[in-house]
């Protein structure tokens, strides 16, 4: 297990050189970084001055050595447009994203498990069928839609919850959260539904289909046979021997609500990493656009990482090497 | 007379598709004493899975029992709501199942499975539960059942695991055990010592034993009387030994004459022209009328007789008496 282990990091680590190539190649071949930082008014001399002064005269496999180098140490250079740190930027923006992710990710995984169990067990019911279809719903409508139709019904019609931004905020250690203030806690209501919801259809479709699977197999009918209880046979039997599928997906689901709550973040205005990156965009600031590249790719990796150690942890099957 | 474990009175288990109302399982009674165990046979097809089916409760729907009666030591279960059926499960009725590389959950621990079920029957404590499960184990034959005890399934080789399922099957106690082709599934060379343990724990537990099988040479060794179905319908049903030597049903002759027996020194085997009939296309008259050798005008009209009409053992019109097998063979 521990050289399986050692292979998946080795393998990890060629993938964040790859994803670290791209992104040091914006800063080469989008446009010059010398033409975005200077203004108009310069002098070859100046030009030649900062081109040795920030070492792009050197050859390519040496910037990027370098850029490697400070990568690791977390330092992305200097934000183009705010003209500080990147990686102070990006402290200071993550943990709205985080939080939002974390509420969307928990509200997608215990409502998609629980409505996924519930539809697979009450097969025919009519609350099954009527969540079935609504599911397609959440399955088709484009994220920005669902965003701007839960601010319609619950900011503008009912005025229940706030339409934007993250309410009120607490700054514990380094850390800003929105977790301890009741406005906070509202303002996080309608982005994490609105980033989840995909998801939690999603996870819920999928823990449908392998519950069904599973339920017909002989180690049920088995266990049924024993007189075992409908509650024990379907949580204890059944929804453990569907989490390995079910696993996989939330783990790439829980990187893809982190690196694509750009939409959502945008939709409400929120404050975090995702936003950050959409105006960056848009103002051309590639060390923020890099450094977001190398961070969201970190996080998938290492999601990655943690899912393959889970098989581990559920199906003994895998543990060959562990026991007798 | 004492009341038999299992009680079966004119079961009858159908399914209603779209070409019709199917009986895999016609007006099938049968009683199973305690410390005794019945062989049903037949080919597959012929209702003996159904039936093993029905009395647990565990038929797949769309089948379900239309009339009849299953009484398990005195009570009836099957109009029972399926919360009591249940708590009969496992406690009153154990049952076997066929391919135990199948039937035990690959992700739980085989003494988990083992103690969960004995804590759901009976009021015993967690660690009590353990040691019966440890000897649950130790009872079907696990060696070092102690140590094997968290082991997983896929840590057992088939015809171990075949024990574990019995050991589960039977940890708590059931009076009836239904073994559904319990060695159907195993190498030849396991097969015996199943089903001698089978027979081992039925003599030792008392308990009554339903062992369906399509193999006659098991049902030969092991069970004490035998139930032949023929498409959903009981063909024969008497003490082994008369039925496997001297067949009243021209079905079961030709089952036997099927089957290599070793004291019987057959030169070739013969076999039955034909198939079983699809229970969509059942034939007029004696269901197996088409593939009888010895058929007559009769068959073809009326409908089989019930067991113990024309012949004590056999519904047939016309069953073999010794004489006719000799002449046929």
């Amino acid at each position: 297990m521990l050289a399986y282990i050692i292979r998946r990091v080795f393998q990890s680590l060629v993938v964040l050189l790859v994803v670290g190539l791209v992104a040091f190649s914006m800063f080469r071949f989008v446009g010059d970084p010398i033409d975005n930082m200077l203004g108009q008014e310069r002098t070859q001399a100046d030009v030649e001055r900062l081109r040795t002064q920030l070492g792009l005269d050197q050859p390519f496999p040496v910037q990027y050595y370098k850029f490697l180098e400070q990568a690791v140490q977390g330092n992305f250079g200097i934000s183009y447009r705010q003209s500080r740190p990147v990686s102070e930027i990006i402290a200071e923006r993550a943990p709205a994203t985080l939080e939002l992710a974390a509420v969307s990710g928990l509200f997608a995984l215990g409502l998609g498990i629980g409505l996924g169990v519930f539809t697979a067990i009450r097969r025919d019911g009519i609350a099954s069928n009527l969540i079935m279809s609504l599911s397609l719903v959440g399955v088709s409508l484009p994220t920005f839609l669902i965003g701007i139709l839960l601010i319609y019904v619950f900011s503008v019609e009912l005025d229940w919850l706030p339409s934007f931004g993250r309410g009120e905020t607490v700054a514990v250690g380094g850390w800003t959260t929105g977790f301890l203030t009741p406005s906070g806690l509202k303002a996080l209501i309608l982005p994490a539904i609105t980033l989840g919801l995909y998801q939690m259809t999603l996870i819920m479709r999928l823990v449908r289909s392998e519950m069904l699977e599973v339920l017909r197999q002989d180690y049920i009918r088995f266990a049924r046979a024993r007189g075992l209880r409908e509650k024990s046979v379907n949580f204890r039997h059944a929804l453990k021997n569907t989490l390995v599928p079910v696993i996989t997906v939330t783990g790439l689901q829980l990187g893809a609500i982190i690196a694509f709550a750009i939409i959502t973040e945008t939709v409400f205005q929120w404050p975090g990493v995702g936003l950050l990156f959409i105006n960056a965009i848009q103002f051309v600031d590639i060390p923020v656009m890099a450094a977001y590249l190398m961070l969201i790719s970190v996080m998938f990796v290492g999601i990655n990482l943690i899912v393959d150690l889970l098989y581990f942890a559920i199906d003994p099957r895998l543990r060959i090497d562990g026991r007798h | 007379m004492t009341t038999p474990v299992l009680s079966v009175r004119d079961l009858v288990v159908e399914i209603p598709t779209r070409e019709g109302i199917l009986r895999p399982v016609d007006n099938v009674s049968y009683d199973i004493a305690a410390g005794e165990i019945l062989g049903v046979v037949g080919e597959s097809g012929a209702g003996k899975s159904m039936t093993g089916n029905a009395v647990i409760g565990l038929l797949d729907r769309p089948a379900r029992i239309t009339s009849g009666e299953i009484h398990v030591n005195g009570a009836r279960v099957d109009d029972l709501p399926i919360s009591q059926l249940r708590k009969k499960r496992g406690k009153e009725i154990g049952m076997v199942f066929q391919d135990p590389l199948t039937s035990l959950n690959p992700l739980l621990p085989v003494g988990e499975q083992l103690a969960e079920t004995i804590s759901e029957h009976l009021d015993v404590s967690k660690p009590e539960a353990r040691a019966r499960a440890i000897r649950g184990l130790e009872e079907v034959g696990i060696p070092a059942a102690a140590e094997r005890i968290d082991s997983f399934p896929h840590e057992f080789s088939g015809g171990m695991r075949q024990r574990v399922v019995i050991a589960l099957a039977l940890c708590a106690e059931p009076s009836l055990v239904i073994a559904d082709e319990p060695t159907t599934a195993l190498d030849v060379s396991v097969q015996a010592q199943i089903t001698a343990l089978l027979k081992r724990l039925c003599r030792e537990r008392g308990m009554a034993v339903m062992l369906v099988t399509h193999d006659m040479g098991v049902i030969a060794e092991t069970a004490d009387r035998v139930a032949v179905m023929y498409a959903g319908r009981l063909a024969e049903l008497g003490p082994v030994r008369d039925v496997v030597t001297e067949p009243h049903h021209p079905y079961t002759d030709g089952l036997m004459g099927s089957t290599p027996i070793a004291s019987k020194g057959q030169a070739r085997l013969r076999q039955i022209p034909g198939n079983m009939p699809r229970l969509t296309a059942m034939p007029n008259g004696c269901a197996f009328h088409p593939r009888c050798t010895y058929v007559q005008d009769k068959c073809r009209v009326d409908p089989t007789p019930r067991l113990g009409g024309a012949d004590p053992r056999a519904a047939c019109w016309y069953p073999l008496r010794g004489a006719d097998v000799e002449q046929a063979s």
